[in-house]
């Protein structure tokens, strides 16, 4: 379970250029849920991906996952419980590197090797296994230095990295918008098979608004490092683009109006 | 002869100080000039160790001294955020005077007459050429080293510092603390940087303050010839490589400076220059591709 309490981030504080990135956001997941986030650049959302994963700690608020609350512990040691997939496919492997060797890394999260022999025979079996899965015909490549693959198969890679120990907690930022759409769509077929079988918490970030409404159980929308709206289970079914943007821009005007009456 | 053993006993010799470069410029992807120092800091420590009677302990101890230095700079880089190669510098600066220090202030110490590993093994084979033995010995150590990185190289933690030099995030992302990998690759390539400058003390019966004046471009430039050769594969390979760029390279100086192609004094810059030109080989293969198209594409028009 992820709770995020009253999170707010300031960048440039006391500056011309000071931007809040996040605005007192809250936002709580329960086990297994798997929420789609929308929101226009600059809204937030990767900021929030950033201060779950510790690469920078919030100004206020709290991150709680799975009762412990991780606001103040280091990167690395998050990472520990926290599986993420960045957009960019040569951000998450280690390019000459092998497909074994990367996997091998990914899976140390689950034990503490030292100078024990990075990858035994029965791990191989079981990285080959996972792979083969998948169906690309990476498990024959396992020797083959990362840097070589195409940025489709460094992608499945990567998901089977982040997957590999089941993680409290998926991270996915807009993991398919750098690959063309027929690898885009397998990616993403092979994303929500790991996340069902494993049945894994997972926060999704997509520019995809279709595809946000039908992947996964909810969908938030960010705005001005809030959330403008969360649509639930119920109301999503059957919602249109359309029904979206209607929402939105009903809800901005809301927002305005409130200003006006402030203001005036 | 000669020039066939000197380039083998000073190529294994300052191999090892290869294999340190090997780690810190190509698996960490940092050129660490903590090397300037912690080769004179193994001098250093060999010498007077031995000049007090423990040549054993002081090829330990220029071990021990070489980690200090390596793990040092890590700190500076991973803790204080300096910059990589001011980290190097800084320390390397600081070493200097520690050097100097540990000789007592006397910029350079003789060990003429005095216990060595050298002296004691061709007293333990007295029917052998005194020469081959000091190939002996330094080729034993220089195999060692590398079977021993090989296999460290291959264990968990080894795997986890070539990630480091090659995506830390991704490193980060998978739990791993990436301090302490560079602070530990860091220490692990300057150990065998001092080793080898304790065993250069003993071997030349000499110790001089200096003598790691331009190592890096030295280890830069074997490690360059020795890629010319083999190709960049493996680690293990890459070790292997590293050595034998530094014996091609030390032939190459003995040979020119034999046949009086250029004087002594000119090995660093042959070494500059080397370095030098392997680092534009990539440009100019570009420049000549780029210019082939263009003039293909005005044949074309």
């Amino acid at each position: 379970m992820l709770e995020v309490k009253n999170a707010v981030k300031v960048f440039a504080a006391g500056t011309p250029n000071e931007f809040k990135a996040l605005n007192g956001l809250n936002l709580k997941l329960e086990d297994g849920e798997f929420v789609t986030i929308i929101g226009s650049n600059g809204a937030g959302k990767s900021t929030l991906f950033n201060a779950i994963c510790g690469n920078f700690w919030l100004d206020k608020g709290h991150i709680i996952l799975d009762g412990e609350d991780i606001s103040y512990k280091s990167e690395h040691k998050r990472a520990r419980h926290i599986g993420r997939i960045f957009q960019d496919p040569m951000k998450g492997t280690a390019p000459h590197l092998t497909i074994e060797e990367n996997l091998a890394l990914a899976y140390s999260r689950s034990k503490r090797g030292g100078l024990a022999p990075a990858i035994t025979k029965s791990e191989r079996q079981m990285f080959r296994d996972a792979l083969a899965d998948f169906d690309m015909g990476l498990e024959d490549r396992m020797n083959t230095k990362v840097g070589l693959l195409s940025g489709g198969q460094r992608q499945v890679v990567t998901l089977l990295m982040a997957t590999l120990v089941p993680p409290r907690l998926l991270l996915l930022d807009e993991h398919t918008a750098a690959l063309d759409p027929a690898t885009a769509e397998k990616v993403m077929e092979i994303t929500k098979r790991i996340v069902e079988r494993e049945n894994l918490t997972t926060l999704m970030i997509t520019h995809n608004v279709k595809s946000a409404l039908e992947t996964g159980d909810r969908t938030i929308m960010l705005d001005a490092g809030n959330i403008i709206f969360d649509i639930g289970k119920e109301e999503r079914i059957g919602m249109t683009i359309e029904d979206l943007m209607k929402k939105y821009s009903s809800k901005k005007h809301e927002e305005f109006d409130n200003d006006r009456v402030i203001f005036s | 002869m000669t020039i066939l053993y000197s380039s083998l006993q000073l190529g294994l010799l300052y191999g090892i100080m290869v294999l340190g470069i090997y780690i810190s410029f190509r698996i960490l992807d940092i050129p660490d000039l903590t090397t300037e120092g912690s080769f004179a800091f193994g001098v250093a420590v060999s010498a007077v160790m031995a000049k007090a009677g423990h040549p054993y302990l002081g090829l330990l101890l220029s071990v021990v001294a070489g980690i200090a230095a390596g793990c040092f700079t890590g700190l500076l880089q991973t803790k204080l955020k300096i910059h990589p190669i001011l980290a190097g510098i800084i320390t390397m600066s600081g070493l200097y005077s520690i050097n100097l220090g540990v000789m007592h202030n006397s910029p350079n110490l003789t060990l003429l007459n005095t216990r060595t590993i050298f002296t004691d093994f061709r007293d333990l084979m007295p029917g052998v050429d005194k020469e081959i033995v000091r190939i002996i010995i330094i080729a034993v150590i220089a195999i060692a080293v590398v079977v021993l990185l090989s296999l460290f190289f291959k264990s968990h933690f080894g795997l986890c510092i070539r990630a480091t030099g090659d995506n830390q995030d991704m490193l980060s992302a998978s739990s791993v603390n990436v301090n302490i990998t560079k602070i530990a690759a860091l220490g692990l390539g300057n150990a065998c940087i001092a080793l080898s400058g304790g065993l250069t003390a003993q071997y030349q019966s000499f110790a001089d303050v200096n003598s790691s004046v331009g190592m890096l471009v030295v280890g830069l430039a074997s490690v360059i010839i020795g890629e010319a050769i083999f190709g960049r594969r493996s680690v293990t390979i890459g070790f292997i490589s590293a050595i034998v760029g530094s014996i091609i390279y030390r032939a190459i100086i003995a040979v020119t400076t034999r046949y009086n192609i250029f004087p002594s004094y000119m090995f660093k810059l042959v070494a500059a220059v080397i370095v030098i030109a392997a680092l534009a080989i990539p440009v100019i293969k570009e420049s000549v591709r780029k210019a082939r198209i263009k003039r293909g594409g005005h044949k074309d028009a």
